[in-house]
């Protein structure tokens, strides 16, 4: 580890505590948050009782001697922020993979929030071409949403789909205990697309140490923060997968002898993810921060504390689901929520869109009623086989993920499927759309 | 001399301070970091050890650093100019704060000092006055805003003179007392009050016995809130607590209405910001900001000040009613509250109650909730806070801490279901789980038969019985088949649906449909419950659907339209025929 060694900085080299992450020693005028060099690893001090400070390990504490060097450096965690990003592959601590120098303005990462009063009521729509989000869930800048998805699911795929769509000036990738072959996956997609000079990456791997995660999210944001307040850029952040960082968080709180609460996780998770997923922000100038992020589940338990928390700090979330009766990936309508999808949908696309909408996952509810009728062995009725036929062209057609058209055309897909299987007043929708836009043939 | 002392430790935002001299619980404290000032609040003295929650990050902090005690506890400023303004937890008002960025340590006043204000004497000189009693009234927006004796000033006192009418700033003398020593005291518009102490500046706290309309029909009718009442709103996430409380205070029958935004998304808050101003308060035809002051202390601000926050909106609340106002305060949400709470006593080491909350959590929410009221004022005008909070149960699950906390402390339970949001039918409170305990009060009937209609109150209960009925009737049937029921159960569970269609839902986006009048919620109610009463001819079950979505459909035309208008009667006549063509008795 590189680091420049400054006048102020002061070097101990007594330790007289260690544990599997934190260490202790005797020393002065040393400040809260501040890092420090152990043993050639970087630390955070957590904890100051008289002249007794405690630090945190990242990369743990294996192999550290009571007598190992440890030098503070006098400052936060800080990220060197320039145009220089763009383009690189960073660890944990901001430094560029490829053993590489950057120049920039050295920030500190995990800073303050934005006043509420200086942001602006996000409006501009995200189109991502998959029906399952524009249609149903639609992104606005300045949302923060996470997939809920079990890890079999392909959600790194489908981000990377919606990064690469999503027409942001900078797409910047923090990868949280990604493995090395998602990690390969997105440089190759991204790769492929032409789009590295846009990217950041911050990347922590399986291989490496779980406590180094905490750091990952907080540089991806700082940088993302450069280039949204200073750059005025849209900024699309990546964060897979935050149910690793929530488990890095419950380490160190079990290390420092704080009490669990629900699902042994700290009982600080509410803020702490809070603290991450609010940095996303729709500025008055343009510039904005937009959060996709993953939390993995556990057989599908949306009431485990990780998602639980996450559902009430995200403006909605978003669900995949294999429909075996077409075969695909599809965006499950039902469990999928865009809590902001009412600020753009009908105002910046067309008028009928929140009927569509509606409408056809109504439909798409009749026939999930009509498929429990026939397992459970009663009989259907015309309207129940007619909606069966429907749901399944809904999900070929338009909630599948490898589905890539833009909004009008999804509208002009609902109503083709309304018309082949329906009459206007099953539907109801309202008469002047049905007027207008409703094709008969 | 206020006392000093010296930091000593830091955990976080707790920090350790050792001092010589005396400190008080819950005194405020700011600590010396370099050019900045960090305010804290003490939460718990051993010995010369005091520990107090710091209300910014304590990131750099360092051991040694010099601590100044204030004398006083975390304190609100209370005078004309608390409406339309933007406040983080701590009184800070938000749109006076510079840069993009919340900058740690920065304090900025509450009010404008320099603001004028038109004055009009209420008092004479010779009156005897106590804290709160009335000396003049300045307008506020439009609302007329009291200017009192101080709530800090005990004992009796005689007016010695009143300022003339006329155009003041906040901090001009606007009347002089003396005490019974003779010592003149002056009084300008303005006093501090600290949060978490009760203001008592009234004669007596009777049992509500008005409701508060709220205009929300599921509300009102099924299970109303009383006027000085108290409910909570518990919810898994996406059922919709946001958008009811935003309803709420958008048509609640409230002279103003307080909102602590605590630890929640910034976003929502930014929505009020963006729409408040422009919405039309329905009753008054003035903006809905006019009547609204927020206190935002979103999930991402610090957690100390959250706490705070629900105290400092309170305070707020009382000081205007002890102006005889009807004011709704509303909080969202008190489990971020009590998280607050509970990483504080887990910083402390205190032995943790269930699922590591403090002990005293139910202390503590129902003291809270016991600050609201009805009260009668000490020159016999009345003033309210009606107070309800959403409660956000960790997965969905109302057998955790804070609800059960909650629900021992309010006397309305208003149950968001997450079958209702996943079905739309929204509002998705929940007709059978939820319920109001003043329609237990005798007062509250007594009020609600004479001001809706006779028998009122029984309508209500039957409303309640067929709605029971007909989710019974609705798990046979899905047990049983559509098929394996007699016709009566499909009937009976289409007259609940009706229920429930056209009065438990409402559409909070609809102009006409998001607020319902009393008068216009007796109607319809009375027509919903007069079918329900009526005898139909069905020939098989498959008929009973489609006629009642019918039904239904001219109702809820009904709903959309203007109460008694031309269009709403004409509704009423399709419903007519609708109803001649199969009823038998």
């Amino acid at each position: 580890m590189e680091k420049d060694t400054k006048a102020f900085q002061r070097v101990y080299t007594k330790l007289f505590q260690l544990t599997k992450a934190t260490v202790s020693l005797y020393a002065d005028g040393i400040g809260n948050e501040e890092l420090a060099i152990v043993d050639g690893r970087l630390a955070q001090v957590v904890k100051i009782m008289g002249d007794v400070v405690t630090l945190q390990v990242f990369a743990g504490t294996e192999g550290i001697a009571t007598n190992a060097e440890v030098i503070f450096t006098g400052k936060a965690p800080t990220l060197k922020v320039s145009d220089d990003l763009a383009g690189r592959f960073f660890n944990a601590y901001g430094e560029p993979l490829d053993g590489s120098q950057i120049m920039g303005e050295e920030r500190e990462i995990g800073g303050p929030s934005v006043n509420p009063v200086r942001r602006k009521q996000p409006s501009e729509l995200i189109a991502t071409g998959i029906a399952g989000i524009d249609l149903n869930n639609t992104l606005v800048t300045g949302q923060k949403i996470p997939f809920f998805a079990d890890p079999d699911q392909p959600f790194n795929q489908v981000m990377a789909m919606v990064a690469l769509r999503a027409q942001a000036d900078k797409i910047i990738l923090g990868g949280v205990g990604l493995s090395n072959d998602d990690y390969l996956y997105f440089k190759q997609v991204f790769d492929n697309a032409g789009a590295l000079d846009r990217i950041v990456g911050f990347i922590n791997t399986t291989e490496n140490p779980p406590v180094e995660r905490l750091l990952v999210p907080d540089m991806a944001l700082t940088a993302a923060e450069y280039f949204a307040v200073d750059k005025h850029e849209k900024v699309l952040v990546l964060l897979t997968d935050l149910t690793l960082y929530a488990d890095a968080l419950s380490i160190v709180s079990n290390r420092m002898d704080q009490i669990p609460s629900k699902d042994s996780m700290p009982g600080s998770l509410y803020s702490d993810l809070a603290r991450l997923y609010e940095k996303a922000v729709q500025f008055p100038d343009g510039g904005s921060i937009t959060i996709v992020a993953v939390t993995t589940l556990s057989g599908g338990d949306i009431t485990h504390a990780i998602p639980d928390n996450t559902g009430y700090i995200t403006e909605g979330q978003l669900f995949l689901r294999k429909d075996s009766d077409v075969g695909k990936v599809i965006v499950d309508p039902f469990r999928s929520l865009s809590r902001l999808k009412q600020l753009v949908i009908g105002k910046k696309t067309r008028e009928d869109h929140p009927q569509v909408m509606n409408a056809a996952v109504r439909l798409y509810a009749d026939a999930a009623n009509a498929k429990t009728k026939l397992e459970n062995g009663f009989d259907l009725t015309d309207y129940d086989e007619r909606t069966l036929e429907f749901a399944k062209g809904y999900s070929e057609k338009l909630l599948a993920i490898d589905v890539n058209i833009d909004v009008d055309t999804m509208l002009e897909t609902a109503y083709d499927l309304f018309n082949k299987h329906f009459s206007p007043a099953e539907v109801g929708i309202r008469q002047e759309f049905v007027e207008k836009y409703w094709k008969k043939n | 001399m206020n006392t000093i002392g010296k930091v000593t430790g830091i955990i976080a935002n707790l920090v350790i301070v050792e001092t010589e001299g005396t400190a008080a619980q819950n005194e405020i404290c700011f600590i010396k970091d370099g050019d900045t000032r960090l305010m804290a609040e003490v939460i718990k003295i051993m010995g010369k050890k005091v520990y107090v929650q710091v209300f910014e990050s304590t990131r750099g902090l360092k051991v040694g650093s010099e601590v100044e005690f204030m004398g006083h506890m975390l304190e609100v400023t209370l005078g004309p100019g608390l409406l339309s303004k933007n406040f983080d937890g701590l009184q800070n008002d938000l749109d006076k704060m510079e840069g993009v960025f919340l900058k740690r340590g920065e304090y900025t006043e509450a009010l404008d000092d320099e603001k004028i204000f038109h004055f009009v004497p209420m008092a004479q000189p010779g009156d005897k006055v106590s804290a709160g009693s009335w000396l003049g009234e300045v307008k506020e927006n439009w609302m007329p805003h009291k200017i009192m004796v101080p709530f800090k000033m005990e004992g009796e006192y005689t007016v010695k003179s009143v300022t003339a009418e006329g155009d003041y700033k906040i901090t001009d003398t606007m009347a002089v007392v003396t005490d019974k020593e003779g010592q003149e005291i002056k009084i300008s518009m303005v006093q501090k009050w600290p949060v978490k102490v009760t203001i008592r500046a009234y004669k007596n706290k009777p049992r509500p016995f008005k409701i508060l309309e709220t205009g929300i029909r599921v509300m009102d009718t099924l299970n109303p809130i009383a006027e000085g009442g108290t409910g909570f709103i518990p919810g898994p996430f996406g059922s919709g607590k946001t958008v009811l409380q935003h309803n709420l205070s958008k048509n609640a029958e409230a002279d103003l209405v307080i909102i602590a935004a605590c630890g929640e998304r910034a976003n929502e808050v930014v929505e009020i910001f963006t729409e408040f101003p422009e919405l039309d308060d329905p009753r008054t035809g003035r903006k809905l900001m006019e009547r609204t002051t927020i206190i935002a202390n979103t999930s991402n601000m610090p957690v100390a000040a959250r706490e705070a926050s629900v105290y400092t909106a309170m305070t707020i609340a009382e000081y205007y009613r002890a102006m005889g106002l009807k004011v709704l305060l509303l909080a969202d949400s008190t489990s971020r509250w009590a998280q607050a709470l509970r990483e504080m006593s887990n910083r402390m080491e205190e032995l943790p109650g269930p699922d590591g909350f403090p002990m005293d959590l139910p202390a503590i929410i129902s003291n809270f909730y016991a600050r609201a009221g009805f009260v009668y004022l000490n020159n016999g005008e009345t003033g309210s806070i009606t107070f309800i909070g959403t409660v956000s149960p960790a997965g969905g699950n109302l057998k955790e801490p804070v609800t059960e906390s909650t629900k021992k402390a309010a006397r309305c339970f208003y149950a968001l279901s997450q079958a209702r949001a996943d079905s739309k039918r929204y509002p998705a409170i929940d007709p059978i789980d939820s319920y109001s305990k003043y329609l237990e009060y005798p007062e509250i009937t007594e009020y609600l038969n004479t001001k809706v209609a006779p028998h009122w109150t029984e309508h209500v209960f039957e409303a309640k019985d067929i709605l029971l009925r007909g989710k019974e009737t609705q798990e046979q049937i899905n047990i049983l088949g559509d098929d394996g029921v007699p016709l009566d159960y499909h009937l009976k569970y289409w007259k609940a649906e009706l229920i429930d269609f056209v009065i438990l839902q409402q559409d909070a986006f609809d102009k006409i449909d998001a607020s319902s009048s009393l008068a216009r919620q007796h109607f319809m109610l009375g027509k919903v419950l007069d079918i329900c009463n009526m005898e139909f001819k069905f020939e098989s079950f498959e008929q009973v659907n489609p006629y009642f979505k019918r039904v239904i459909n001219s109702l809820k035309q009904m709903n959309y339209s203007e109460f008694e208008s031309e269009q709403f009667e004409k509704n009423q006549k399709e419903l007519e025929t609708i109803i001649q063509e199969r009823k038998t008795a």
